[in-house]
């Protein structure tokens, strides 16, 4: 699954002011997403997890460029985002394509599931009627009948059947990279195994590569080959699905793991699970992010943030994993 | 069900569906529209004010400006004067046309100019939102702290009497709630996700606007400027009636209404005709936007 790098993430960071009073002064920042990186490779689906208000959804739209970054890089395809001599936002934004959470605000519902389909070509130069019949070869594609769906309207439609036409949206400008912002999230469980069958078929069928979102760890497992764990605006995990979910090194994706309900009641998890909520981004602990949650937090984590480190594929930011970091369970120098 | 009937019902369905295919959101109102028979009603009278109306010179049977002292506040049926005559003896029937032009365009002239200059500043000042948004409706304001009776009267007052001012002023007045309006609506609709799918598409504002902001927002708009055009006429007739609108003696049906009642006394019925058709056209204009209203709930 080892492709070469379709997307690079470097150093991207996007702070929200929080503006008060009469005069609408910054009072204050939210610090959704902080000094972040990562890649994603040729063909491959990344996950990426954590509680809610960690930053995914920020990220996901971060990379579609509808957030711009205050700081940092994004590449496609060796290609800079922005950069002069680079890519611009409107080619990124052909090659890259987004399937929302809310199925429902996601349709405009003055538009047949077809015009919303087909706008998307549309805006880049393909013939309206050229683009209403590559609409309908999206619906079947998704597995909705275009002659039966092609003239209706998003409110006549179920809540998995909007989803499809989202994902058919996406797909119609032909994008090599789909992020997924917690796609079936809002689906009941049925609905929701359909959905993500359908998004590994059509992931094999057109070669895709997905970044998905979600918090739902099941569903992640069943769909990644690699996960990226997020708290608070930063990453402190990523690495291949078996040695996130086999072998998990940081505190908090252990707990997170240990959250995770079991479906046997004899096997339920005796792992410390968290408590509480997380801090706010507005203003976020000092050191490690998640030192305040931890149950091995000593000084050091406190006062220093540890670096992401690791070895060939998993890496994860904790002081536990970094020798000479001052933390009493840090590895001993190696003699 | 047997194989046999689900194949008989399958065709039945698609047929159905094929019916209903193709039919953008416009024809889908229109066709509820057309079902509505009281909005059809009402606007079958509407469009009979409007004809006959516009076709005064044609139908009227008297010179709307020439009366006679003799024939004072006549009641209607006298001496081939159908709705009887007002206080200087002009033939009310030959008025209530000729005034009905003037009231009509009082009515829907300012509310289709504060619609184009209205609408799409608030559309502009929704769509950006930011300080843009903050400089328009910030300046509507202003416009707002005056009650809309007061503005219209001030400004007529500052530009003097005619039809040109009165229609310049209830312009400015209406521009602010239909702003208002029109900012709410879009700021709504630009917070909803396929305005962020559009962008994530590549698509540039101005098309985002076109085909994803104005479907959406056209339609509350127009039923809310389509309820001013009442709230027009009543405040054309009053600038009349305070002497700052129409001058004599054309005739304008708050004007007549103004000069009639001093006469309430002698011949009610004859002052009571232009209130009436102030009152009907009014209710007309507001039932037919109750009625655009319901026709353009895309759920229903």
């Amino acid at each position: 699954m080892s492709g070469e790098v379709l997307l690079e993430v470097r150093n991207v960071k996007r702070y929200f002011p929080v503006r008060g009073g009469v005069l609408q002064r910054k009072v204050a920042t939210v610090q959704a997403v902080d000094d972040i990186s990562f890649n994603v490779r040729c063909g491959e689906t990344l996950g990426i997890v954590g509680e809610s208000g960690c930053g995914k959804s920020t990220t996901a739209r971060l990379l579609m460029q509808l957030l711009v970054a205050d700081a940092g890089t994004i590449t496609f395809a060796g290609r800079t985002v922005g950069a002069s001599g680079g890519m611009d936002v409107r080619d990124l934004r052909r090659q890259v394509q987004m399937v929302f959470q809310d199925s429902y605000s996601s349709l405009n519902p003055r538009c047949t599931i077809e015009d919303t389909i087909a706008y998307g070509p549309s805006v880049h130069g393909v013939g309206w009627q050229a683009a209403r019949l590559r609409a309908r070869e999206m619906l079947a594609k998704v597995g909705l009948d275009p002659a039966l769906f092609a003239a209706r309207y998003p409110h006549e439609l179920s809540g998995g059947q909007r989803q499809r036409v989202n994902i058919a949206r996406a797909l119609a400008l032909e994008p090599k990279l789909v992020v997924l912002d917690e796609p079936v999230s809002a689906l009941d469980k049925s609905v929701e195994a359909q959905v993500l069958n359908l998004l590994v078929d059509l992931k094999r069928d057109l070669t895709l590569t997905y970044v998905f979102i979600s918090h739902d760890l099941n569903v992640v497992q069943y769909i990644s080959d690699r996960v990226l764990v997020m708290y608070l605006g930063k990453v402190v995990e990523v690495g291949s699905v078996e040695s996130i979910y086999g072998s998990p090194r940081h505190p908090y994706t252990r707990a997170l793991l240990g959250a995770k309900p079991s479906m046997d009641p004899d096997r339920r998890s005796e792992q410390v699970t968290l408590t509480g909520d997380p801090p706010t981004p507005i203003s976020p602990p000092s050191g490690c992010r998640f030192h305040t949650r931890c149950a091995h937090a000593e000084a050091c984590c406190a006062a220093v943030e540890p670096p992401l480190a690791g070895d060939g594929d998993h890496y994860s930011a904790c002081h536990m994993l970094i020798t000479g970091s001052g933390h009493s369970a840090a590895p001993c120098i190696a003699a | 069900m047997s194989l046999q009937d689900a194949i008989a019902v399958r065709p039945v369905a698609e047929a159905l569906q094929r019916a209903q295919a193709g039919k953008s959101y416009w024809s889908r109102v229109r066709e509820r529209l057309l079902a509505d028979r009281i909005t059809m009603a009402v606007m079958a009278l509407l469009a009979s004010i409007i004809v006959i109306v516009l076709a005064a010179p044609l139908i009227a049977t008297h010179d709307p400006t020439v009366g006679s002292v003799f024939a004072r506040l006549k009641s209607p049926g006298y001496q081939g004067h159908w709705l009887g005559t007002d206080e200087v003896g002009r033939d009310l029937w030959s008025r209530i046309l000729y005034g009905g032009r003037l009231s009509l365009l009082c009515g829907v002239a300012p509310v289709a100019f504060a619609l184009l200059a209205g609408g799409s500043l608030g559309l502009l000042a929704g769509y950006r939102g930011g300080i843009i948004n903050s400089l328009i409706m910030r300046s509507m304001d202003v416009l707002y702290a005056f009650p809309s009776i007061l503005l219209a009267i001030a400004i007529c007052g500052m530009l003097g009497a005619g039809l040109v001012n009165t229609i310049l002023a209830l312009t400015v007045t209406f521009i602010p709630p239909i702003v208002r309006i029109s900012e709410t609506v879009t700021a709504q609709v630009r917070s909803f996700e396929f305005v962020e799918a559009a962008q994530a598409s590549g698509a540039k504002p101005l098309s985002i606007i076109r085909f994803h902001i104005l479907n959406n927002v056209l339609g509350p708009i127009l039923v809310y400027a389509t309820s001013l055009i009442s709230i027009s006429i009543i405040l054309a007739a009053g600038l009349s009636f305070l002497g700052l609108g129409i001058t004599p003696p054309d005739a304008e049906w708050g004007l007549m209404l103004n000069n009639l009642r001093q006469a309430i006394w002698v011949n009610p019925l004859v002052a009571a005709l232009p209130g009436a058709m102030i009152f009907i056209t009014s209710m007309c204009f507001n039932l037919v936007s109750d009625g655009l209203r319901s026709a353009m709930d895309v759920r229903i």
